[in-house]
């Protein structure tokens, strides 16, 4: 983690915890501080730090997980294209009504993601101006890939309208 | 009277002479989604040759088409397309669903993918497999033409009597209430389960 890095995420001291995964950085918030500081601190990344990339954004489901404190996280993997490094910053978000700031604003490319994770599990983005279903057909009213999805059984798959053979 | 004919004069009835005529010239709308495609592109390839049994001109639009070949896994979302799809054709029509998925889903029990076409559409042939090879979709073609020779009609009288839903039950009424991962009910309310 280079100066720049640092210096960024130390104005945020405390409301972030930093750790380290096989060779990757980690900046870990909980749900109250994403909610807080979770734009702020992508923007001074971005502006300051030199992360200009926003390579994915994907979401978790850490309901059943142990020790786990939130229920959703959704990790935003950045990258510095003049040095290469790469950050991985990791929000939290709760029910009833999981919301988390768009950066849209900050990178456009964010669009189409952030819609990803709001069709497969229910993650809200305030600001992002066109959140909708991605994947998805738009009459589906659940999230498939939140844990409490059913794995079987008859599912909204199959709530559309059978034909039969006379009036076709 | 006696009719004396030639010996080059038949007698039959006009359903059976449409029946003979429709089924030696089965046009496929191949409604390929996945593997099974490939499979069903092998079948037309000279080494297979289903040009030998009048199948080969596949036509891209429904509307010069005789048989769907619905060939590989459907999501939901290709439901409606195929059901369109399915109503552009012309009478007289039939489907064929190709391979595991089509007929049953296969290993896609997931969220999107829905566990078999006659759910949606009526289906005539079914070919199991995965994918199938080309001799069981050949198969499939002369089986359906025995079945056009058995019961088709010139002005196809034969479809309206099928008014019911030919499917298989909706799977809510097949599944043990007291599984807990399954999740019987209406659509609407049946997509959470309680962890309490």
């Amino acid at each position: 983690m280079n100066e720049q890095t640092q210096s960024v995420l130390d104005k945020y001291q405390g409301k972030y915890t930093p750790y380290t995964h096989l060779n990757d950085q980690y900046v870990s918030l909980t749900a109250s501080e994403s909610a807080e500081v979770l734009y702020d601190l992508l923007k001074s990344l971005k502006e300051e730090a030199g992360y200009d990339y926003l390579c994915d954004i994907a979401g978790v489901d850490y309901l059943t997980y142990p020790d786990a404190e939130d229920r959703y996280g959704v990790i935003y993997a950045l990258v510095n294209t003049e040095s290469g490094a790469r950050l991985f910053v990791k929000a939290h978000a709760n029910d009833p009504a999981p919301t988390l700031p768009s950066v849209y604003e900050l990178w456009n490319g964010s669009n189409w993601m952030e819609r990803e994770v709001y069709d497969m599990f229910g993650v809200t983005f305030q600001r992002h101006p066109d959140l909708r279903r991605i994947l998805m057909p738009d009459e589906f009213v659940d999230y498939p890939l939140r844990k409490d999805y059913p794995l079987r059984g008859l599912g909204e798959r199959h709530s559309m309208p059978s034909l039969t053979r006379a009036e076709s | 009277m006696a009719l004396k004919l030639d010996d080059n004069i038949f007698i039959s009835q006009l359903d059976a002479l449409a029946s003979w005529v429709r089924k030696n010239s089965l046009w496929p709308m191949p409604f390929a989604t996945a593997c099974c495609g490939i499979e069903l592109m092998s079948t037309a390839s000279s080494r297979y040759d289903i040009a030998r049994f009048g199948s080969e001109a596949m036509r891209f639009t429904p509307r010069q088409c005789d048989v769907m070949i619905v060939a590989g896994r459907v999501v939901m979302k290709m439901v409606p397309v195929m059901q369109r799809i399915w109503q552009q054709m012309s009478e007289p029509k039939w489907c064929i669903s190709m391979g595991a998925c089509a007929s049953s889903g296969g290993v896609f029990d997931t969220y999107a993918v829905v566990q078999g076409i006659d759910r949606f559409i009526p289906v005539d042939v079914y070919v199991p497999g995965c994918p199938p090879r080309p001799e069981q979709l050949i198969r499939a073609v002369l089986d359906l033409q025995e079945k056009i020779q058995s019961t088709g009609t010139i002005n196809a009288r034969e479809f309206q009597k099928r008014t019911e839903f030919e499917g298989p039950k909706p799977l809510a009424n097949l599944v043990d209430p007291a599984d807990l991962i399954v999740t019987p009910g209406d659509y609407k309310s049946c997509t959470k389960i309680s962890l309490n």
